[in-house]
């Protein structure tokens, strides 16, 4: 006999992902998962937004790791709460572990919640967690060829950050090209070309996340 | 390396259903995969063969449908298949456009006894 199901093996995490999203709504946050890969610059990222945006939003980070609080020891110097999640091995972030995240948060203080998701370019993607923006920084040294390797997370997010952009007199790397081959695979993702190291391009990247802010919440 | 945890979610996900069924075994697990998800078949094939012993599941063969990923072209609107990431539409030579079909994944039906 055939039992019909066709049910998203997915629903699980999406359905809590959809609480968190409640939640942060009803707080009026606005929730942004920042994904890379391991030295993309996700936390260097994260530091220079919260530079350029602490006097206007109030910003609280999470910090998702395999082991260690490294990054969350660097946020935590900004003066901005930062909740670690250790994912104990686990590849990305889970609805579950942020709603855990949350739950130490100080919501109604907030208007921004920045995730800084597993360094990985392939499993955060699969995984919802409740959030309004969906971020990617691709650095220059990983290469010009990655939106071919790694389609799935060139399509879902709202922006691209390309990341190390002071290095690229020394890099092998088609800017035009590049640019190009993610705007046909996700035509309304917005790119952003910024060096965390010098700052070059970080105040148009916050701008942009100051208004995805106006325009979400208010 | 999630695999692990999907894997579980789908054995729930096909133990219930059986159950409701008020079947004594699952036979055929048939399960969609879209070709931009990043789920490996013989990797939830190995989860499976660890989990499922013991469960309405046991024994049950794991059939995937791997979908294709299907592009819209927003140049012309032609609808063609993304072949080795080659995003070029073959109608009007634009890059790229909307994805209306790769992200599939989901538990489609079962056969039970």
């Amino acid at each position: 006999m055939k039992v019909s199901v066709i049910k998203d093996i997915l629903s699980a995490n999406d359905e809590i992902a959809l609480q968190n999203r409640q939640l942060l709504d009803k707080h009026g946050i606005c929730v942004m998962n920042v994904m890379a890969s391991p030295g993309g610059g996700k936390t260097s990222l994260i530091l220079r937004t919260i530079d350029a945006l602490r006097d206007r939003v109030r910003i609280a980070v999470v910090e998702g790791d395999i082991a260690s609080t490294v990054d969350a020891d660097r946020v935590a110097k900004k003066s901005v709460p930062v909740v670690q999640i250790n994912t104990g091995g686990q590849c990305h972030l889970d609805a579950p572990m942020l709603r855990l995240a949350l739950a130490k948060l100080p919501l109604a203080d907030l208007d921004l919640v920045m995730i800084e998701n597993v360094g990985n370019l392939i499993c955060p993607v699969d995984f919802k967690l409740g959030e309004n923006l969906n971020v990617m920084i691709a650095s220059a040294p990983e290469g010009d060829d990655k939106p071919y390797k790694y389609p799935g997370i060139f399509i879902a997010v709202d922006a691209v950050v390309i990341n190390k952009i002071d290095l690229l007199p020394y890099l092998r790397f088609d800017m035009p090209a590049f640019r190009k081959l993610i705007l046909g695979m996700n035509p309304d993702v917005h790119i952003f070309e910024v060096s965390c190291e010098t700052g070059q391009g970080t105040e148009d990247w916050a701008e942009w996340v100051a208004q995805q802010i106006q325009t979400k919440l208010k | 390396m999630h695999e692990l945890s999907i894997t579980q979610n789908i054995l729930n996900i096909v133990n219930e259903h059986a159950q409701r069924a008020g079947a004594q075994r699952i036979t055929i697990i048939n399960l969609v995969v879209g070709e931009l998800t990043g789920f490996i078949d013989d990797s939830i094939q190995f989860y499976f063969d660890m989990l499922s012993p013991g469960t309405l599941s046991e024994g049950a063969k794991l059939a995937i449908r791997r979908v294709p990923a299907r592009i819209r072209c927003r140049a012309c609107s032609e609808e063609f298949e993304l072949r080795d990431f080659n995003w070029v539409c073959p109608q009007c030579s634009a890059i790229g456009g909307d994805v209306i079909q790769g992200r599939e994944f989901l538990v489609e039906s079962i056969e039970v006894e």
